[in-house]
């Protein structure tokens, strides 16, 4: 994938030092505000993270690792926790025994979200290729964020975690990876199915979805809440891909179009069990301090994704496209 | 050590299948689990039988994971 381009002056300063050799002096950028939405600070915040997983076609490897960028990621990260822990409560008083009622409380909210519904009876193939470009930043990297965790465990979780990503990424056989079923997605829907295509086109609150769980990977001290947060996406995740499916079957697409959705509510049905006892239940009873983090982790990634449905939704609802316009060619 | 089958009945929800099992239709045909874990729906609300799909949650399925003491 290439470098998109810049949405502000933080983006432009560090998008021109990517293109050339890392090292020499610092990159300074004044992160000051910037909220989950902010276009500027996610995109930077996404790249600086981009280097640790694919990278960037054109940007020298040795970025990764330079003093200079990850002292600019430590700021850009500073204000994205800050912004988190504005908008998410912090759980206090959690013992181990109450993790399960805690993240049910969360994931199964008493009013079902509008998304899947619109998705499932009204949207048309238009809003579903939309639809279908947000989540292809993440799904395109299925399952990776949270493997950062796997060496960070031991025993009865880390086995679990093992248990769930080995399903993710295909058990062994490359067709069945979840990132490659949503690649036959995106093909079907007639869309580009290369990793990153469709990153100059989704705004900051779609990339903030990615970014929260690059921070609790990329940092040991969050491997609570990165349990938790794959909890959340496990529990909340079989009835709304029961929608999507459905949805697609609707506007006419084939088996192999739907398959990623249809996938999903099988295999998320046994992950969720699995992250919910033998990930995270059984994590919290090793570090009990560690139990309101995996609650403000499944927390945050709820409330992300909230923000980001408001986004797609209130946009649809005025009849206006809920991406970033294409770059007018220069 | 010989592997066994282990099935895990999970608290209000469903029965987690662990192991060398195989998944046969009453006529003796194989199904195609899919995948090395499978939970196999006990609330009998899924529309993806024998699997679950989560439909317990809505449905506000109870069981606890221990077996239930006799009435
Ligand atoms: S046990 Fe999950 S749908 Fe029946
Ligand atoms: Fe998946």
């Amino acid at each position: 994938m290439r470098l998109p381009p810049p949405r502000g002056p933080l983006t432009e300063a560090l998008f021109d030092r990517l293109a050339g050799s890392p090292g020499a002096d610092r990159l300074d950028a004044a992160v000051t505000t910037g909220g989950l939405d902010d276009d500027d600070v996610q995109l930077a915040l996404f790249a600086c993270y981009e280097l640790h997983y694919q990278g960037f076609e054109g940007v020298d490897e040795r970025w990764e690792w330079d003093p200079a960028l990850l002292g600019l990621r430590a700021e850009l990260e500073r204000c994205f926790e800050w912004s988190l822990a504005a908008a998410v409560p912090r759980p206090g008083g959690l013992e181990p025994a109450g993790l399960r009622a805690a993240l049910t409380a969360l994931a199964c909210p008493e009013e079902e979200p509008l998304l899947p519904l619109f998705l499932q009876r009204e949207a048309s193939l238009e809003h579903f290729r939309e639809f279908v470009i947000h989540r292809s930043i993440y799904h395109l990297k299925e399952a990776d964020p949270h493997t950062w965790a796997v060496p960070r465990l031991t025993g009865v979780p880390k086995a679990a975690l093992v248990e769930i990503q080995s399903d993710e990424y295909g058990g062994g056989r490359p067709e069945r990876m979840h990132s490659e079923l949503f690649r036959a997605t995106l093909r079907g829907l007639g869309l580009d199915d290369s990793y990153g295509a469709y990153l100059h086109r989704v705004p900051g609150v779609t990339l903030a979805i990615s970014n929260v769980m690059s921070l609790f990977g990329l940092h040991r001290r969050w491997r609570g809440a990165l349990l938790g947060h794959l909890a959340a996406l496990e529990m909340t995740s079989s009835l709304p891909n029961r929608r999507y499916a459905a949805g697609l079957r609707r506007l006419g697409a084939g088996p192999r179009t739907v398959r990623f959705y249809d996938e999903h509510v099988q295999a998320d049905a046994v992950h969720e069990q699995i992250a919910v006892n033998d990930l995270c239940g059984a994590f919290a009873t090793a570090f009990p301090p560690y139990t309101g983090d995996i609650v403000y982790g499944a927390a945050c990634a709820l409330e992300l994704e909230r923000r980001w449905a408001e986004h797609v939704m209130g946009r649809w609802q005025r009849g206006a496209p809920s991406l970033r316009a294409r770059p007018v060619p220069a | 050590m010989r592997e066994v089958v282990t099935v895990t009945p999970c608290e209000d929800g469903p029965l987690l299948l662990r192991g060398p099992f195989e998944l046969l239709t009453q006529s003796g045909e194989r199904i195609d689990a899919g995948r090395a874990t499978v939970a196999l729906c006990r609330c009998g609300l899924s529309s993806v039988k024998p699997y679950c799909d989560g439909s317990h949650k809505t449905a506000g399925f109870r069981a606890t994971s221990e077996p239930e003491p006799p009435a």
